[in-house]
């Protein structure tokens, strides 16, 4: 038995050594780079250079990536509940294929579709013009803080609905059925039975969205034009331009108390209604 | 003349009874519609770009088409057919490296008596729980050193990392199905471990390696971030062509390459669908 075990760790080892070696190293000293000097001694000096530098920017960063999550959990938790009640049966078939559509197409390629599709001169105020809706002199350019919003919203909705709706089908239907004949409308059966059960895979989607939208950086690049921009470009920037890993691993560790602040939120809620359950 | 009357009034009556299923029908039918918009809109605009010639401000569709940009972009000399050929180099050499390590890991873990099974199909898991980022930036650091920069072994390494999560948790998923019993009878009639790994147990766990793979491919054709880091400017994959070709305002042959690049993804959504339903999905990890 025990030489079992031991074989099986055997196993696992490269893969984990890989994880190791090519993650959680990496992981490890960006966190040390970010607050520290070059010979070693603990300082705050590059998350403080990055704060004056960068402020808006990670402003900007957090309001975006909070705009595109509670769409995303709207949008989402909307096209997840017509899937699982809407009672006809067509709308069901399209919307299931319909919403699926992105969850393929990578986000570099998103990225050029939105550059052109939301330019001045792009597809959606072209329409808009041809059906009379503005003129030619009213178009604006959505290349920027809305941009990024659309982009991020249009690419992780397949993502995020995929894991709602397995969520809401995985629910027993008996409850549903049940409280469909104590008569309860379809409206009262979502709010009242079904989004109380789905919080936690909402809040994991949301989450591993946030985490995603950190770490693309084509998005902030292609769409974000001029400033303010994400921190993911200033990161880039930063390496590329200046060699200055310190300022950049710093608003790294930005990035990532952003994540774990939405995580923390999350974890928070659902430790609070485990709490009021028990 | 009070019948019809009453009949009239027990028809009104039917229609409003039915008035909100059908207020809620067309209601629907509209979200569908506009959904639908915001998501053939942008793709519709992909594909004009890669047959416009000259597409000028106040014109609302291209005033001269053609094909002059796919012959540019098909030359043998272009950069857009050897960043391809580059790009599919990197991506066969992540499915091998990803494969290696993670068909043994899989298999290990796929074992309930493994021990601290949750820590180490965990450990797989953060590499998608952090912002990646600034690890990639990072490992271009540590890459450096050790003059793997700008080479293919690095990029290769960069997106190996970036597909273990999905090549290790599928490969478990595709293990855990296999069926002890047939390996326990394979060794009973005197076959040896190895021989009973590659003739009993993985043949029944290849569908869902070979799922893996498909992913693992995937992801490396289409990861940007890593690359830009590691491989630039001397390794260059067609998601960085796009990306200098945009940049640069040549949006035909942005357009082209985006259109290449989304041929595998929609070739694999389409094998997929068939396996990927939410409900497998909310199994997986179990």
């Amino acid at each position: 038995m025990h030489f079992k075990i031991s074989k099986n760790l055997w196993l696992v080892a490269p893969a984990a050594i890989m994880v190791a070696i090519l993650f959680l190293y990496p992981l490890c000293f960006s966190l040390y780079s970010a607050i520290t000097l070059d010979n070693g001694s603990f300082t705050l000096e590059h998350l403080h250079t990055s704060f004056e530098l960068y402020s808006n920017d990670i402003l900007f960063t957090i309001l975006i990536v909070l705009i595109s999550v509670i769409l995303l959990a709207l949008l989402s938790t909307i096209i997840a509940a017509l899937i699982v009640l809407s009672p006809f049966r067509s709308v069901v078939l399209i919307l299931g294929v319909l919403y699926r559509l992105p969850l393929f197409i990578p986000f570099i390629v998103t990225a050029q579709m939105m550059r052109t599709f939301l330019a001045k001169n792009g597809l959606m105020n072209n329409a808009f013009i041809a059906s009379g809706l503005m003129t030619p002199m009213d178009t604006v350019s959505f290349l920027g803080w809305s941009g990024i919003i659309i982009t991020f919203v249009w690419k992780q909705l397949a993502f995020s609905t995929l894991l709602i709706t397995g969520a809401m089908s995985a629910l027993d239907e008996s409850q549903i059925r049940a409280a469909r004949n104590l008569g309860a409308s379809r409206f009262k059966i979502l709010t009242q039975i079904i989004l109380p059960q789905i919080f936690p895979t909402l809040g994991v989607a949301m989450v591993l969205s946030t985490v995603t939208m950190m770490s693309v950086l084509s998005v902030p690049l292609m769409i974000g034009t001029g400033t303010p921009t994400m921190i993911s470009a200033d990161m880039a920037f930063r390496v590329n331009s200046y060699g200055d890993y310190h300022v950049a691993n710093a608003l790294g560790l930005v990035s990532y108390a952003i994540c774990a602040g939405l995580a923390w939120f999350y974890l928070r809620h659902s430790l609070k209604d485990k709490g009021a359950t028990a | 003349m009070i019948n019809t009357h009453v009949t009239i009034q027990s028809m009104v009556l039917e229609k409003l009874k039915n008035m909100p299923l059908k207020f809620n029908f067309w209601l629907q039918i509209l979200f569908i519609l506009v959904f639908a918009l915001v998501l053939f809109g942008p793709i519709v605009n992909l594909l004009i770009w890669t047959v416009t010639e000259v597409w000028y401000f106040p014109h609302a569709l291209p005033s001269q088409w053609g094909f002059k940009y796919w012959h540019q972009v098909f030359n043998p000399y272009s950069n857009v057919s050897s960043s391809l050929f580059t790009s599919i180099i990197i991506a066969i050499l992540t499915v091998c490296v990803c494969l290696l390590v993670s068909v043994p890991a899989g298999y290990a873990l796929s074992k309930r008596s493994m021990p601290f099974r949750v820590f180490w199909m965990l450990l797989f898991l953060i590499p998608q729980a952090f912002p990646n980022l600034t690890v990639y930036m990072n490992i271009a650091r540590l890459f450096y050193e050790f003059g793997l920069n700008g080479t293919l072994l690095g990029v290769v390494l960069v997106h190996s990392i970036h597909g273990l999560m999905f090549s290790v948790w599928i490969s478990v998923a595709a293990f855990s199905t296999t069926d002890p019993m047939l390996e326990r009878a394979s060794r009973n009639l005197g076959a040896g471990p190895i021989y009973t790994f590659f003739h009993i147990i993985l043949p029944q766990a290849a569908p869902g390696i070979i799922a893996s793979c498909i992913f693992v491919f995937l992801e490396s054709l289409d990861e940007f971030t890593g690359t830009f880091f590691v491989g630039a400017p001397d390794i260059s994959t067609l998601p960085l062509l796009l990306y200098s070709a945009s940049m640069e305002g040549n949006y035909q042959i942005a357009s082209i390459t985006a259109l290449i690049l989304l041929v595998p993804s929609i070739l694999f959504m389409l094998i997929i669908n068939k396996f990927m339903s939410p409900e497998m999905l909310s199994k997986l990890g179990k």
